[in-house]
């Protein structure tokens, strides 16, 4: 028995002392305890608010253990204790209903104020929409004309484990929200499909997005710093891969960053348009489908087109890639109701789409031969 | 009440020196039985059963979260493992082991031959191993199980679910009715089969809490069975009780769903505290201190639990106003609940203690149960948990308060009655065993939660960031050394089936009081035929 236990033991020790990940886990501070202070001055009050608790906390469960022990250790048989024979007293029991309802109330009035704090977003200096759905964030400039999509950045072969992980493994994005700092900057909050929920711990602001109402939150930042957060509600199979990365720059900075994205904006606009007079070779399409494929239908319909039997159709064989192009250009365009298929018209250009379509037409044996191009989107988009 | 009086006639009839040949052999016995003792041993193992198949799919979470990346399952597959856990442990584990107690203990407890409606008993019992069937069947089929969470919220349990949604709404029926029958049979005993002299306050305070618990579960358990009816009809009927596109409101299938959800918290944690207020006098030789106004917290306990729902809800969107009266009546809860505490400890203090295995048990609960009721303090302060919310820390809290509240208590139980239901002692050396490697293992397990938590580690989530990956290391490892640990009680449990162990007398343990002590060891078949007086 005893070697037994000694041998486990050294198997414990071992797999305990090796490392996960052997790259990266020098770099990465381990075995953080507590709440983040934050950057904000309402993530500071939660703060302190929660090492209030904390401590209120520590010292009734010390003085109810200790209570315990002493009893345990002095009024046990074994040491001759005698029981004695008491029941009920009247004063006792009063003064410990009454005293934690006075502690209560010492808890509850900071609260109440911070609460109110937090939840007064009236006045914001900036606004921003913030919509989630399966799986990636949208933001959108209220006060200008920019608006864009943020998806997480990790590789799947980091997932998978074919490639080592990176510092902020699971916690990058493509393109991170950019706010200013010293500005109050309000966030609306909702979503397209099911409930995500946009969190920030330095911000302490985390917030449902509901799909149909509107949800706000504010957080004024103090200083300029990249600040990163996830979502933080079960929201089906990429739950754990939407991260939410907010870089705060000075408010010089952000307004030089916020018209260069108005002015790309417009030029990926007008990029869009001359794109529909001109004809993408078979080659080109399925290079760009392919690559809009990945970042955008693998996550459901697998990268190889088989979908998840009973949850996510296949696009391999199937009857509308195989044979009814319109339709197929309708779905993508504009989703399918009452299912998990989203409209990607306003998330991806006409010759990204044209070029998604092509590559599902023509990948994993679907050979239909099929070449769409942006100018057929277009039509199927005005109606035509 | 003539018909009543001539079944009894036609039954005196039949029964009269005859008893053993109305066991039938074999598994006859267990399909037909209308005995509240065998029943409450079908619901006892049915729990455990289930027990060990939630737990070994805590074991597929826990090693997909040894490390980071995904090794072991897919996404889709580690949301059904959490959502089917949760259900599992909920429904299967700790519910119907209260119903097993309650089974076995409440009509020896107020000295009745058996339970009010026997028949119905049987019933309420063996549909429940068809719902988790119809549950557990869904996950070999097509799409696989539930994945949207125990908690299924809309949409992404309507829209966005797969067709097995359906028979989880099923499954969750037919647990509701189980339940529902249960908590009748348990109110119709109390009220109508005390012993004479039995009056209210001389109750003991299992069935005290259980009698509580019983109309919590009739109060709730039909919103249950609203909330998954809505959730079928939204999928399948074209209903829009929870899309707001047709005039629905996701946000109120959360209210529906915590008007049920709260209340059932404390359906699994109230016979929790009955128990413990049965060991700890026991073996402190001393009665328990404030029997009072241990039943006046029991029920303001479960009337406050009405209305403290949308605790749950805090980041929702809530106005202010709402958002500060649920943070107050929640704290309020802290009250009733510390005084049980402070009655327990008042109960060991200056008693003759000795520390038996029950116990041991009933300790670990008290100190890890107000681990757990502390943290809910904390969870219960607004702006704190928009911090904490549907975190590790959140992980860390429920499951102080079930695994080391509610699963402690049943394992204190099954130790401290154990022996009056086999007549032989068990082994008590596995049993410490048990004791201290579920011990230590439960708080490597959860303990490190509250930290991961605190330091942004959202729940529900296949993988994480590289900053928790050692604390996860560990919880992981004590994950598995607490899921091999209820191996040891398997054993242990085998063990007393087959009769093994001294035999003991019908007081038990020494300071034990109570009708169920005054029957012999192992409690005969049938008890209290004739009813005892109580002075």
């Amino acid at each position: 028995m005893k070697r037994i236990l000694f041998k486990v033991g050294t198997m414990l020790t071992a797999l305990m002392t090796a490392p996960v990940f052997a790259e990266t886990n020098d770099q990465i501070e381990q075995y953080q305890l507590n709440m983040t202070k934050g950057v904000t001055d309402i993530s500071a009050g939660v703060y302190d608010m929660h090492m209030l608790m904390f401590i209120i906390c520590v010292v009734i469960g010390a003085g109810v253990f200790i209570a315990m022990f002493i009893s345990m250790y002095f009024h046990r048989k074994s040491r001759g204790a005698k029981p004695a024979n008491f029941h009920e007293n009247v004063q006792v029991e009063i003064a410990w209903t009454v005293i934690p309802f006075i502690i209560l109330i010492v808890m509850a009035i900071p609260a109440m104020n911070l609460l109110i704090d937090m939840e007064d977003a009236s006045e914001p200096d900036v606004t921003v929409l913030v919509t989630g759905s399966q799986w990636k964030w949208h933001y959108k400039y209220m006060d200008n004309d920019v608006e864009y999509y943020s998806k997480m950045a990790t590789q799947a072969e980091q997932i998978s484990g074919k490639l080592a992980k990176g510092k902020n493994y699971l916690l990058e994005v493509d393109r991170p929200l950019v706010i200013p700092t010293g500005k109050k900057v309000r966030f609306l909050i909702t979503s397209d499909d099911v409930i995500h929920a946009w969190w920030v711990p330095d911000f302490a602001v985390k917030q449902d997005a509901n799909p149909g109402f509107i949800n706000d939150a504010w957080a004024m930042v103090n200083e300029p710093g990249v600040y990163r957060g996830q979502c933080a509600e079960l929201c089906g199979k990429d739950h754990g891969f939407m991260p939410i990365v907010v870089v705060a720059k000075e408010p010089a900075e952000y307004d030089k960053w916020i018209s260069e994205q108005q002015a790309i904006q417009d030029q990926a606009k007008a990029e869009e348009q001359r794109l529909l007079a001109m004809n993408m070779t078979m080659e080109e399409s399925m290079a760009i489908g392919e690559k809009v494929y990945n970042a955008n239908c693998a996550a459901c319909h697998m990268p190889n087109g088989e979908g998840l039997p009973g949850v996510f159709p296949a696009l391999k064989g199937s009857q509308i890639a195989l044979e009814d192009q319109p339709k197929h250009i309708d779905v993508l365009i504009n989703g399918v109701t009452g299912t998990a298929m989203q409209a990607y018209a306003k998330q991806l250009t006409m010759s990204e789409i044209a070029a998604v379509v092509t590559y599902e037409r023509n990948a994993w044996g679907n050979n239909t031969g099929d070449l769409v191009q942006a100018k057929d989107i277009n039509s199927a988009m005005n109606g035509q | 009440m003539t018909t009543a009086t001539e079944n009894t006639h036609t039954d005196d009839h039949h029964d009269d020196g005859h008893h053993e040949h109305h066991i039938p052999p074999g598994i006859k016995r267990w399909l037909y039985t209308t005995n509240h003792k065998d029943i409450g041993t079908l619901y006892l193992w049915f729990a455990f059963i289930m027990f060990l198949i939630g737990g070994a799919m805590a074991m597929v979470i826990r090693a997909e979260l040894f490390q980071p990346g995904l090794q072991i399952v897919d996404p889709n597959f580690f949301n059904q493992m959490t959502t089917v856990h949760g259900l599992i442990m909920v429904f299967g584990a700790v519910m119907p082991a209260f119903t097993g107690l309650a089974n076995w203990l409440v009509p020896m407890m107020i000295g009745a031959p058996d339970m009010a409606l026997p028949r119905m008993n049987n019933w309420s019992f063996w549909i429940l191993p068809f719902a988790f069937l119809i549950l557990l069947s869904s996950l070999f089929m097509e799409g696989g199980g539930p994945a949207f969470g125990w908690t299924f919220y809309a949409p992404l349990s309507t829209t966005y679910s797969n067709d097995g949604t359906a028979l989880f709404v099923f499954a969750v029926h037919i647990m509701g009715a189980s339940s529902i029958m249960g908590a009748i049979n348990v109110i119709v005993t109390i009220f109508n089969m005390r012993a004479p002299g039995m009056t209210w306050m001389k109750m003991p305070l299992f069935v005290w809490t259980w009698l509580i618990t019983a109309f919590l579960l009739i109060a709730v358990m039909p919103v249950l069975a609203g909330a998954v009816t809505m959730v079928l009809t939204d999928k399948f009927f074209g209903t829009s009780f929870f899309d707001a596109a047709g005039g629905g409101d996701p946000v109120m299938f959360q209210h529906i769903f915590w008007f049920f959800g709260h209340p059932e918290v404390y359906i699994m944690i109230l016979p929790a505290f009955g128990i413990i207020s049965q060991i700890i006098p026991t073996f402190a030789r001393k009665p328990l201190f404030g029997y009072a106004s241990m039943v006046y917290a029991t029920a303001s306990i479960a009337l406050l639990s009405f209305i403290v729902w949308a605790h749950h809800m805090f980041t929702t969107g809530m106005p202010v106003a709402a958002e500060l009266f649920f943070m107050f009546a929640t704290m309020l809860i802290s009250v009733p609940t510390g005084v049980k505490v402070f009655n327990w400890v008042a109960t060991m203090w200056r008693g003759s203690m000795t520390f038996e295995v029950p116990m041991l048990f009933a300790i670990a609960f008290i100190v890890l149960f107000t681990i757990g009721g502390l943290s809910g303090l904390m969870l219960a302060i607004v702006p704190v948990d928009f911090q904490y919310h549907d975190t590790y820390f959140v992980v860390a809290h429920f499951h102080y308060v079930l695994v080391t509240g509610a699963i402690f208590s049943i394992m204190a139980a099954v130790y401290y009655w154990l022996p009056k239901w086999t007549g032989k002692m068990f082994h008590i050396g596995l049993a410490k065993w048990h004791f201290w490697c579920s011990l230590v293992s439960v708080n490597v397990l959860f303990f490190p939660m509250h930290f991961v938590g605190l330091a942004g580690m959202p729940r529900r989530i296949p993988d994480y960031a590289l900053q928790f990956a050692d604390f996860n290391k560990w919880i992981s490892i004590g994950g598995f050394a607490f899921g091999l640990s209820q191996l040891i009680f398997l054993a242990l449990l085998i063990k007393a089936c087959k009769k093994q162990g001294e035999p003991v007398s019908a007081q038990v343990w020494e300071g034990a009081e109570g009708l169920e002590w005054e029957i012999p060891s192992p409690a005969p078949y049938h008890s209290f035929e004739t009813p005892p007086v109580v002075k």
